[in-house]
This record gives C-alpha cells, structure tokens and sequence, in this order.
C-alpha cells in the first residue's frame, strides 16, 4: 500500500521549513510564486468574465502541490511535464506573468506556442517545460521518453510529470509507469488529485481510495501527500528526487487537493459539486495555511507581505497591460512551422 | 554496387546511422535479442547494447510517446511498429501529439524521430498483417510519410529519415523485404525525402506508384514494350511531402497516367495524385486519368483466393494498361 504522510505535519514545529533545508529566503520564494500563480489566474477570470478573452483554465487550490513539487527540483536542468492546471509549476521553472498573459491573450509573442494553443498548454524548450497539448495523459510517456534520454546520456536529470486522476486513467499513464518501473527512470509522477475530472468524481473514475496504491504494480513507491500543505509537497518531492538521482527508479506522488473555479470558464461546477463542499475546501486554502505557517515561524512579516503584494500586483499589472496590447498573429502565422523548415505541400 | 535485399539494405542502413551517430537508438516489440520478427534489427544489440536497441514493452503507444520524449531531450529515436497494422494505439501520439510539436509550439520543438512500420500484403497475413495505412496518415500534416520499394532507396531514404528534424512514417512493404533485390550504393548514399525517381523512361504513358506496387509496373512495362507501348514508370518513393513536379512532369510527358496502389480506393493516395495531375497538367491530358487500386473492403482476407482478388497485380495493372493506351 502506498505511503501516507501525515507526519510531515507535525514534523519540525515552528521550523518546517528550516529542518528541511530550506532558507528563510527560499521559504519566501515559494510563498511569493504560489501568490503570482494564483494573482495571475484571478485577473484572467476577471478580464475572462469582462469579455476580454475567451477561455480561462485554473490553477486555484493546487498551487501548493505544484510549487512544492517543483521547488524540489533544479530548473532548467531537470525536466517538468505540467498538465494545463500548472501554472505554480511553470511559474517555478522561469516562465512569467507576462508569458502567462500573452498565451491568454494568444498573441503573436506568446512564447508558449505564438497564439496558436489555448491558455494552459504550457511549453518551453528554453526552459526544460515540455509542451502540452490537450488530449491528457500522452505526456506521461513523453517523461517517461525523457527520462530515457537522460540515462542514456548518463546524466543525472530528474523529469517530473503532472497529471490529474482523470488522466490516470489512460491508457497512457498506465503504459508510462510500466516503461518507468521496467528501466528504473528517474521520473516523479505527480497526480494532483483533486477529486473531479470536469464533473466526474474520483468515485466514478477508480475503485480505490488512493490512486497512489497503483505503484505497486508498477515496481515503485507510491505516496499519498496533502497537497494543500506545500512543504509535505516539497518534502515527498525532494525524497522522490533523491532516490531518482540515486538511479533507484520512479515514484508515485498522490497529491489530494481541490480546485476552487469551475474546471474551466465554459464550466458551471453548480451542476455537480455543493456550495458547502467548495467552502469547507477554502478553508484549507494552500496559500492561506503557508502564509499562517510563516507568520507563526516568524518568516513571513508584515512589510514582508507587503512587499510580495506590491511585486505581484505590479508583475500581473504590467504583464496584463503588455498582453492585451501586443499584436495578433498575421494571417501569414498560419502557415509556418508546420515542419521544422516550414510548410510543405 | 553489391546486390542487396531490401531488409538488408535497411539493417545497412540502421547499423550505419547507430555508427555514425550515438544518439540513433531503436526501440520496438523483439527489436533486441529476437533482432526483429522479420530481422530487421539483426545483430544490433549485440552490437549496441541493451540502452540503444531496447525491447519495448507489447505497447505501441508506448513505444511512439517514449520516442518522443526522448527526441525532445535529444536523442534520434527509430521506433518500430512490429506491423503497421498494428499502429492504431499509437495513433494519438502519433496525429494529435508528434505531428504537432513544431506547429504548436510555434517552432520551439521539433521531432526528429523515425517510426517504422512493415505494411502491404501479398504474404498471407490476413486483416490484421497486411494493411496500408499510407494514405491514413498522409493526411496529416506535420507528418512525413516515405514507402520505398528498392533496397537503395530504402537504405537512403533511412539515413535521410533519421537526419530529419521532423518526424517520419517509414514505411516498409514486407512482400518486397526478402523478394525485392538491387544494387546499393557504397558510402553515405542519402536519398532525399520527397524527391519521386523516375524508374522507367517511357513516351505512351505513365504508371505511377510505390512500395510493391512498383516491382509489378516494372514488370508491366516490360511486357507493354514487348507490344510496342513505351511506359514511364515514376516511383513516388515520398508519399508526404509528394513531389508534385515529377508528376507533373511525367503526366505532361506522356499525356495518359495509371496511378497504382494496393491501399483502398476512396480517399487514397491515387486520388491525390489525379487531382495534382487536374490542377496542373489538365490540358496535357489525351485520356481520363485512372487509377487501379483494392477494393473499399476492410483488408485483405486469409484465403488466398480472396487475397489475390484484393491485391493489384501485374496482369491486372497490364490490362488496365493496355486500356489506357488504347484509349
């Protein structure tokens, strides 16, 4: 069965962070990307629901499973395969709100895919972010390909690949975790588990408690986390990372979390989830528990708080403004890069 | 030249790429101890090691994903499909996520990765062992598609599938591996992708086709010379991208085109070829253009008697012919 770790919780008191090697400094850093992700995606429902785009798809809820996971890994050397919720991930790995807002806005400079891909289908080979796009799961194999190369080549990179339950139920995500299992890749499979795919609860997409069981099955360990705390996220990440480095193989992180909007602005979540459930989760605001975590560490001040709301809304301002500005694609943009050497009939 | 079969002149061609380059690696069902179930990859991972020539689990969607991850991070995958017929899993990785990488990324990604898969019929392989699936994924673009008939053509437009950024169906027709034999060239002989080879010169008309295809209208146009009707035969070689100026070229020359394929009929690979040939060669024209195909039936049966019905064949194709000279 797989790990639980409610342990974390109480592990360390006062000083979490600190008995897990991060600085005070770093501590903040993780707070500061898990605002912007959740500023950023706040002003595109507002600009969304203003008329202003046309499609918004969230990250609000998950932001501690994400950065958590993915402050325990070294961008730009390893890899990330996000699904379309990661922003918190992406964000961690280099991309910016001003990248993020000219992909919602699908202009010509998005460096996502130049307008070309909804919002959410992240990609930067610059940045080790593997592009997405919308069918789920087919990134799964894709880690498990670059975790491949990298044993190949000898090198110590580790590829993390994010999911949803709903995923899990691919074809895809079974065949990546065998392949992973069978060559002991250096692959983190991170579900964030957030009990619905669209209006389909977890219920309805496995039989089982914890999608985290299955990595038995697959010859690795599993372990289920709570996503809405950040450091248990980074905590089980860093192990998994440790032992991938160790060439010791795979590990399944189960990361129970929820997501606060609708699955997507052509989503009405009234249909299938109760009022009282979405506010009992509010409450277990990943963002709002970190910042009373370091308040009580004594990490988090008020100028502190100050300041990071001053960066935030600053970089979401400036990015929004920069976006919204900035030119189309030309009809010419249609037709390149087809192939890599351009169209060909 | 030596003389070579054309499941020869692939092996040749796959050992020389490994050679030359450390991040060719092969990934497939049996490629590794087995060498192939029609031996392919003989030889190879004894060769190159358990990392470079890997055995894949009997999943061929994990066969194509793991390959694109793998060209994403620099390695040059060929991914066997152990028969084409067999690619349908992998069709999702193939359509919505290979072939659109580059577009969707605006460039910023690129495949280079070969997939191979042994297509065709003609060895008793029934629905499940004998299918085309050319005109299937022609269709979409981002793709490249390479069915060659010759073992020179074979070992070089390998090479040149491997060396490309994008990624390449190549697919090889499995009656031609051991019954197909030519010269091939010494040396880094690279056949360009995209570049149809005119294999006969002729004057009366023009048989256009590929893979197996192109063995019988060689065989065709011999006989058609022994009534006094000069036949071109153009191998396309390329099906995507097609080299639309050699058919061009050839339908203007003679005026009169058969096009010729063992794929199904509605949609295929000769109807694009006509309408080519409609749009740019109209007033060259001295009959309506045609084509011999299989039938609209799902695949090519067991019994023989009924495999024989499907496939087009050397008589069949002289007959038609001979109709369109006539005409």
């Amino acid at each position: 069965m797989a790990t639980k770790t409610q342990e974390v919780e109480a592990k360390g008191g006062q000083s979490r962070h600190r008995s897990l090697g991060l600085s005070d400094d770093q501590a903040l850093r993780i707070y500061e990307v898990m605002r912007l992700a959740r500023a950023v995606d706040e002003r595109m429902w507002l600009i969304n629901r203003q008329g202003r785009a046309p499609f918004v798809i969230s990250c609000q809820g998950q932001e501690g499973a994400q950065v958590g996971s993915a402050a325990a890994l070294r961008p730009g050397q390893d890899w990330v395969a996000p699904y379309y919720r990661d922003a918190g991930v992406i964000l961690w790995f280099g991309m910016t709100a001003k990248d993020q807002m000219l992909s919602f806005f699908a202009r010509r400079e998005d460096p996502n895919s130049g307008g070309r891909q909804m919002p959410g289908h992240f990609g930067s080979r610059r940045l080790h972010i593997l592009t997405g796009g919308s069918p789920v799961a087919t990134q799964l194999l894709h880690a498990a390909g670059i975790a491949l190369a990298s044993k190949q080549r000898k090198e110590d990179a580790v590829t993390a690949a994010y999911f949803g339950e709903g995923a899990a139920s691919q074809g895809d995500c079974h065949e990546a975790m065998n392949f992973a299992g069978i060559h002991k890749l250096a692959v983190i499979f991170v579900c964030e588990n957030n009990g619905y795919a669209i209006s389909v609860p977890q219920s309805r997409q496995m039989a089982i408690p914890n999608l985290a069981d299955r990595a038995a099955g697959y010859g690795f360990p599993g372990v289920v986390v709570d996503g809405n705390d950040v450091l248990a996220c980074y905590e089980v990440t860093r192990h998994a990372v440790e032992r991938a480095r160790r060439g010791e193989g795979a590990t399944l992180i189960e990361a129970k979390t929820y997501r606060f909007t609708a699955h997507s602005s052509d989503d009405d979540d009234k249909r299938y989830r109760q009022a009282e459930e979405v506010a009992t989760w509010r409450q277990k605001d990943p963002i709002q528990r970190y910042a009373k975590y370091l308040r009580e560490s004594a990490t988090l001040t008020d100028p502190v708080e100050k300041d990071i709301t001053e960066r935030v809304d600053q970089q979401v301002d400036e990015a929004t403004e920069y976006a919204e500005q900035a030119p189309d694609p030309t009809p010419d943009d249609l037709m390149t890069f087809v192939y890599k050497q351009g169209t060909v009939s | 030249m030596a003389q070579k079969t054309v499941i020869e002149a692939i092996r040749e061609g796959m050992d020389e790429e490994m050679a030359r380059d450390p991040s060719v690696f092969l990934i497939g069902e049996d490629v590794g101890q087995r060498g192939g179930v029609f031996l392919a990859s003989d030889g190879l991972y004894k060769k190159y090691g358990e990392l470079r020539v890997i055995d894949s689990p009997l999943a061929e969607s994990c066969i194509v994903g793991v390959a694109i991850g793998a060209a994403v991070n620099g390695m040059r995958p060929i991914a066997e499909i152990q028969f084409a017929d067999f690619i349908a899993p992998a069709m999702n990785q193939i359509i919505e996520e290979a072939a659109r990488f580059c577009y969707r990324t605006a460039g910023d990604f690129s495949l280079p990765m070969v997939i191979r898969a042994p297509w065709g019929g003609g060895v008793h392989g029934a629905l499940y062992h004998s299918q085309s699936i050319e005109a299937t994924f022609a269709h979409i673009p981002g793709l490249k598609v390479v069915a060659p008939g010759t073992p020179a053509d074979a070992k070089g437009l390998l090479k040149a599938a491997v060396r490309d950024p994008d990624p390449v169906l190549f697919l090889e027709h499995k009656r031609t591996y051991r019954l197909v034999k030519g010269e091939v060239p010494g040396g880094d002989a690279v056949v360009p992708i995209g570049k149809a080879e005119v294999k006969r010169e002729g004057t009366d008309l023009s048989l256009i086709a590929y893979g197996l295809m192109l063995t019988y209208c060689l065989e065709v146009a011999e006989k058609l010379a022994a009534e006094d009707i000069s036949a071109e035969v153009l191998d396309l070689r390329t099906i995507k991208p097609i080299d639309q100026a050699a058919i061009v070229a050839t339908a203007k020359k003679t005026g009169k085109v058969l096009v010729v394929h063992e794929d199904t009929r509605f949609a295929g690979i000769a109807a694009e070829v006509m309408a080519i040939i409609m749009e740019q060669a109209f007033d060259a024209l001295d009959a309506p253009l045609m084509r011999l195909t299989a039938p609209d039936v799902p695949a090519m049966p067991f019994n023989h008697v009924l495999e024989q019905a499907f496939m087009p064949n050397a008589d069949r194709i002289l007959h038609k012919a001979k109709e369109l000279a006539a005409y």
